[in-house]
């Protein structure tokens, strides 16, 4: 495999401050060559800048970016062998679809001189490589199916189709690294979830590497071959989806994941292996030394609902969610505590009335101990 | 049913202004283009019909060819040069980082001075003898001119300073249209190859500008072609006619030979030169919007 062939990636120790507000605080990130890479966080959390160092538009303030094994810090954009799609799209108004995606061909093989107007046309070697051009975008627009808008302009697409020919744009350079800045938050619901599939799907296609920028954990988690949970300027974790949701490495990568959100519960370690959570004991044989007070995470679907007389954590009905295919219940348990979530069987709703007296249960096994600062406490790992 | 009375409420709502409009705008031009018919002379008892011989008169007539000509060229040069030095300094402006509020304000500041009072400083800055403009080609060692008063200077010495007049409204509606311009055109532009300044300009600026350089192009031709209150200061018109615009032939017909139809009739042309302007913006607005 040569070099140029490898679509690897490598951030060193990058940093990033705007004026006196710092934004990346030393990044390290090693990205395989057609991995399919999420990086997700709340906005504001760096994500975007960190992309666009990759691609070269920002500047770092320390640290390296390799692509292929190549360090490309002093590249420019064009020469990174990568392509951008961007939330706006970006496509340029003025151009038909066509003009459009063809434009990063044009700018690549034609010289400032044959790009000229009129006079580019008359040059034999110009309208022979203007004619593979031609064929580049044609099987571009076939892949994505939109040829019948190659004569349209961008302001005649519905977001739909504008998402499809930024795409296209990136693609008709064949790059191996493609670099998504949230391509789909400007589209509706129903839109996204099926542009989320064809993306992943178009992955798979090109074998190329994706690194995808997004704030919705459900993009994060239905496409990627890993997620990177990035929060105030620091990597939290990087890891496969399933991972990420089933054991986080800290209590902010655990509340950002998941929908509805982890449980979060005082506790304090009573006796060796044994945890207190608001007067339940808990058998957790390898928590922490005695006395120490953490955090208890439970995901709904861990939280067991059971008759009031019942053992575990006794508590009263506030609300339900019942959406049909589950049923989330909310139970207060404790004054000074918010509600805990748990996840039903819908057909279970007459068994748990708003008002209604319930116990709560959790597996020791399925259980996440944070210390007081988020750290996550492997006890019962 | 419903209709007719949404048609009777546009009618009525649409009332006001378009009875204004009909006062104060398509009447009087009805009114000049018929004047323009006539031999009017300001204070006569009476007019006469007498159809196009006003407009054949002018046509044959030296001093309103030699005006149309002085206009057309004044146009000519203004227009391009105010535009494309509008456009450098925005751009300049909007790279560099500091200072771009002094800039804008200076750049503006003859668009907010009176102009009369303004005609009055380069008359002194063009004088002959103590002007500065003279002194400081003495200075290097070139000799001065009388500007003004120099059959093939007074036009372009006016074009200067109608050029020094728009330079700073075009400049700051060209500052507007450059921030309008989304910062992700240029990433992508910067990804797909065309990052050099050359490159970015013809690739985003330029045609992201397009609407408003239409704009300032058409506002200016039409503020161009308005060229009087200067040359009514400074030269009326001379020498021999070598600074006579339109508006000032117009003027000197209506006020001083008081030939009222006359001018009515160098008037129509203006305002055909006006309309002309403004059909093809809408046309290129029509095209632009419907692409």
């Amino acid at each position: 495999m040569t070099v140029s062939a490898n679509g690897s990636l490598a951030l060193a120790g990058i940093t990033k401050s705007f004026g006196a507000v710092p934004v990346l605080h030393g990044v390290d990130l090693a990205i395989d060559d057609g991995e399919f890479v999420t990086i997700v966080g709340p906005s504001g959390c760096g994500k975007s800048t960190l992309l666009r160092i990759i691609a070269g538009l920002e500047q770092q303030d320390s640290g390296t970016v390799s692509i292929g094994g190549r360090t490309v810090d002093d590249e420019r954009p064009k020469d990174r062998d990568i392509a951008m799609v961007f939330q706006s799209y970006a496509l340029y108004p003025h151009l038909t679809v066509f003009d459009n995606m063809a434009l990063p061909l044009r700018m690549r093989r034609l010289s400032k001189f044959e790009r000229l107007p009129l006079v580019g046309r008359a040059l034999p070697d110009a309208v022979r490589r203007e004619r593979e051009l031609v064929a580049g975008v044609l099987e571009v627009a076939r892949t994505l199916k939109i040829e019948p808008l190659l004569r349209r302009k961008p302001g005649q697409l519905s977001g739909g189709q504008k998402q499809r020919v930024a795409l296209g744009r990136a693609m008709v350079r064949h790059p191996r690294v493609f670099l998504m800045d949230e391509p789909l938050s400007n589209l509706d619901a129903e839109l996204r979830v099926h542009m989320r599939a064809e993306i992943a799907q178009l992955h798979r296609r090109l074998a190329a590497t994706f690194v995808y920028v997004t704030h919705d954990q459900a993009e994060a988690m239905t496409m990627s071959d890993r997620v990177v949970v990035m929060m105030g300027g620091h990597i939290l974790q990087v890891d496969a989806p399933g991972r990420v949701y089933a054991d986080p490495a800290d209590l902010q990568v655990a509340c950002f994941v998941g929908s509805p959100r982890i449980n979060l519960l005082p506790g304090v370690v009573s006796a060796t292996g044994v945890v207190d959570i608001l007067g339940m004991a808990l058998a957790l044989p390898r928590a922490p030394a005695v006395g120490t007070r953490l955090q208890v995470g439970v995901r709904p679907p861990v939280v067991g609902v059971g008759p009031a007389s019942g053992a575990g954590l006794q508590g009263r009905v506030t609300h339900r969610e019942n959406l049909g295919s589950d049923l989330f219940v909310h139970v207060s348990v404790a004054d000074e505590v918010p509600s805990v979530v748990a996840r039903c069987d819908p057909d279970r709703l007459d068994s748990v009335p708003i008002g209604g007296a319930v116990s709560l249960s959790f597996a020791p096994d399925k259980v996440l101990l944070f210390d007081l600062d988020g750290k996550r406490q492997r006890g019962n790992a | 049913m419903a209709r007719r009375d949404d048609r009777r409420a546009a009618a009525t709502l649409a009332g006001p202004a378009s009875f204004l409009i009909l006062v104060f705008i398509l009447g009087p031009v009805i009114g000049v283009i018929l004047l323009s018919l006539t031999d009017y002379q300001l204070g006569a008892r009476g007019l006469r019909f007498i159809g196009a011989d006003n407009y054949a008169t002018l046509f044959a007539d030296r001093t309103f060819m030699t005006s149309l000509r002085n206009t057309l060229v004044y146009v000519g040069v203004v227009v391009p040069t105010s535009v494309a030095l509008a456009l450098g300094a925005a751009l300049l402006i909007e790279a560099g980082a500091g200072l771009r509020a002094f800039y804008r304000a200076a750049y503006f500041l003859p668009v907010m001075a009176t102009l009369i009072a303004m005609a009055i400083v380069w008359e002194f800055m063009l004088h002959p003898n103590f002007g500065l403009i003279n002194l400081l080609l003495r200075w290097f060692g070139f000799q001065g001119r009388d500007w003004l008063q120099d059959r093939s200077t007074v036009l372009m010495t006016f074009a200067v300073i109608g050029v020094w007049q728009s330079l700073g409204f075009n400049m700051v509606l060209f500052m507007a249209g450059l921030t309008a311009i989304p910062r992700e055109l240029y990433d992508a532009a910067a990804v797909d190859g065309a990052d050099d300044a050359w490159e970015r300009f013809w690739t985003v600026t330029w045609p992201m500008l397009a609407p408003i350089t239409l704009f300032v192009v058409v506002i200016s031709a039409i503020r161009s072609f308005q060229v009087f209150d200067i040359v009514q200061l400074l030269t009326h018109g001379g020498p021999n006619k070598a600074s006579e615009v339109l508006l000032h032939t117009m003027y000197t017909e209506a006020f001083t030979f008081f030939r009222t139809g006359y001018a009515a009739a160098i008037t129509v042309v203006f305002l055909g030169f006006v309309v002309a302007l403004a059909a093809i913006k809408v046309m290129f607005e029509r095209r632009t919007r419907s692409a």
